[in-house]
C-alpha cells in the first residue's frame, strides 16, 4: 500500500439477526447466542431465516418506510448508527465530500416479486403495477436512500458483487478516499434477501438451502451434517477516513485497512475454486506486506454448503495451514448468510477481538467434517489468545468472485 | 354515496400513503398540497388506490381535479354514483 493514503475505520453501525449494535453483536458471538427463526416464505412455507428487529422509525418517517425498500431502511439505520459511533461532526461537514458505497448481492427481487403478486390479484393487469417500482428497484436504491435521508450530496452507488459485496463496498470506499474523491466514506453492505422467495427457491433447487428442526442449529459451517445456507437480512456500515484526517480530529481509530484483493475464478458459476481463493488471500497479504503468520484471525466465508466449505478450507489450508498463530472462525453459524451484508457484518463481529483478545467460535459443529479439519479452527467455544493485531476477512460469491480484506489494529 | 363520504374515502387513502401527517384539521376548500406534505408520487398513489379499492379511473388530464377535498368530492361524486347505479 506504498505511496497511497492510509485508510482507517472510525465508526461502525449494524443490524444483524442477533444484535442491533456492535456491542450486542459481539456479546452474542462470544456467548454462543445464535438467532435464527422460521419465517413464512411465499409459496414455500416455513423456512429458517435470520431476521433483524432494529427500530426503523428511529431514523425514518413512516412515509419513507412505505415508499422505500427494506434494504434502504437497513442502510439508513446502519449509516446513522455508524455516524454516531464515529463521533464525526456530520452537522458541520461538507456533505458533498461524503460518499456512500454499499455492497449488494442482489436488489429488486423483493419489490418485483411483490408487484407480480399484487397484480396477480387483478388478473395481471399492469395498470395496477405501482409507480414506486422503478425507484425501489434501481440498483443504487439502498445507497441512494441513505443519501436522501442524510442529505449527503457526494457520490453514491451500490457495488454488485454477489456475496463478496460487503468487502467490495469497503474496498471501493477505501479506494475513493485514496484517490481523494471524498473525505469520508460510508461503506459496507446491506441485504433484504429474506423477503424474496426466489432466493430461497433457487438455493433449494440447487441443493443448497439449509433445513433443520431447530432453526438455531440450521446454519452449521464445517459440521459433517451441514446441508446448506440459512438466508438472512442485515446490514453493516463503516465510516472510513484517511488516517491523517482521523488523527487530526482525534477520532477513535478502530482499525486500519492494510490490504485487500478482489479476483475472479473465471471458471464456474457456483462451485468455488480454492486455487483462486488462496491466490486472493495471498495477494491481499502481499499488498499488506504481511506473512500468513502475521494474521491472527481468518474470518471465513463458509456458508455451510457441502461443497463450498470444503473448497474454502482447501484455500485456507494452502495459505495458513502452517501458521500456528492464525485462528480460523465463522460468523454465519450464528446469523446465517446475510448476503450483501455478510462480509461487512462478519468483519464487525471480529473487530472487538483487538480489545478483548478473544476469537469468537464457529458454533453448531457437533461433528467436524474431516475434510474441513484445520489447525486452530475455533469450534463452539471462544478462545482467548495473547494478542490479536490483524484480521483477514474473506467473502466469496457466485460467478467466482473472491475478496479478502485485511484489517490491522491501529497503535 | 354522499360527498362527505367521498371526502372520508380520500382522507382514508391519504392516511395510508402519508402516515406521518395529522389529518384531523384538513380544510376541504384548501389545496391538499398547501396543508400536507404530499408530492406528485403521493397523488399517483391516490389515483392508484381509487382504482384498486373502488374501481374508479382518474385520467391524467383530470389530476388537477384532486387538488382539494372539496374538488375531489365534486369530481368523484358522479363516478361513485355511476358505479352504484
Amino acid at each position: 500500500m506504498e505511496n497511497l493514503e492510509r485508510i482507517v475505520i472510525t465508526g461502525v453501525g449494524l443490524t444483524s439477526p442477533n444484535g442491533n449494535t456492535i456491542g450486542e453483536f459481539r456479546e452474542n458471538l462470544l456467548n454462543g447466542h445464535a438467532n435464527i427463526q422460521e419465517i413464512d416464505v411465499r409459496y414455500m412455507g416455513k423456512q429458517p431465516a435470520g431476521v433483524c428487529d432494529f427500530e426503523a422509525t428511529r431514523y425514518q418517517k413512516r412515509k419513507e418506510l412505505r415508499n422505500g425498500t427494506r434494504a434502504g431502511s437497513i442502510g439508513i439505520y446502519c449509516a446513522h448508527e455508524a455516524l454516531a459511533n464515529s463521533g464525526y461532526d456530520f452537522e458541520k461537514c461538507d456533505r458533498s465530500r461524503v460518499g456512500v458505497y454499499l455492497g449488494i448481492t442482489e436488489h429488486g427481487n423483493v419489490e418485483t416479486e411483490n408487484e407480480i403478486f399484487n397484480i396477480s390479484k387483478f388478473a395481471y393487469d399492469t395498470k395496477f403495477w405501482t409507480h414506486h417500482h422503478n425507484p425501489r428497484t434501481v440498483a443504487n436504491n439502498p445507497a441512494g436512500e441513505v443519501t436522501m435521508n442524510l442529505g449527503i450530496t457526494g457520490p453514491h452507488y451500490t457495488v454488485g458483487a454477489a456475496c463478496a459485496a460487503g468487502n467490495a463496498g469497503i474496498i471501493q470506499g477505501a479506494q475513493m478516499l485514496m484517490l481523494g474523491e471524498v473525505d469520508m466514506a460510508l461503506v459496507g453492505g446491506v441485504s433484504e434477501s429474506i423477503h424474496t422467495f426466489g432466493i430461497f427457491a433457487g438455493f433449494k433447487n440447487q441443493g443448497a438451502l439449509a433445513a433443520h428442526t431447530d432453526p438455531n442449529c440450521a446454519s452449521r459451517p464445517f459440521d459433517a451434517a451441514r446441508n446448506g445456507i440459512v438466508v438472512s437480512e442485515g446490514g453493516c456500515i463503516y465510516t472510513l477516513e484517511r488516517l491523517t484526517d482521523a488523527e487530526r480530529r482525534g477520532a477513535n481509530i478502530i482499525g486500519e485497512i492494510v490490504g485487500y484483493c478482489i479476483n475472479s475464478d473465471a471458471k464456474d458459476a457456483v462451485l468455488p475454486d480454492p486455487e483462486r481463493q488462496a491466490q486472493c488471500m495471498q495477494k491481499a497479504l502481499l499488498k499488506a506486506r504481511l506473512n500468513p503468520e502475521d494474521i491472527h484471525i481468518v474470518s471465513t466465508h463458509a456458508t455451510a454448503t457441502p461443497a463450498g466449505d470444503i473448497q474454502e478450507i482447501k484455500a485456507v489450508r494452502a495459505v495458513f495451514g502452517k501458521s500456528s498463530s492464525t485462528h480460523v472462525n465463522n460468523t454465519k453459524s450464528f446469523i446465517g448468510h446475510a448476503m450483501g451484508a455478510a462480509g461487512a457484518l462478519e468483519l464487525a463481529g471480529n473487530l472487538f477481538s483487538f480489545q478483548d483478545h478473544y476469537v469468537h467460535p464457529t458454533i453448531n459443529v457437533d461433528k467436524l467434517d474431516p475434510e474441513c479439519e484445520l489447525p486452530n479452527l475455533v469450534l463452539n467455544q471462544p478462545k482467548q489468545v495473547d494478542r490479536i493485531d490483524t484480521i483477514l476477512n474473506s467473502s466469496f460469491g457466485m460467478l467466482g468472485i473472491n475478496s479478502a480484506l485485511i484489517i490491522k489494529r491501529h497503535s | 354515496m354522499t360527498k362527505d363520504e367521498i371526502k372520508q374515502i380520500v382522507l382514508d387513502i391519504i392516511a395510508d400513503i402519508a402516515p406521518d401527517e395529522d389529518l384531523s384539521n384538513v380544510k376541504p376548500d384548501i389545496r391538499l398540497r398547501d396543508q400536507l406534505e404530499l408530492d406528485s408520487m403521493d397523488f399517483l398513489d391516490i389515483v392508484m388506490e381509487l382504482r384498486k379499492q373502488h374501481g374508479i379511473e382518474v385520467p391524467e388530464e383530470d389530476y388537477p381535479e384532486l387538488a382539494s377535498l372539496d374538488s375531489c368530492a365534486q369530481y368523484l361524486h358522479p363516478k361513485f354514483e355511476a358505479l352504484s347505479a
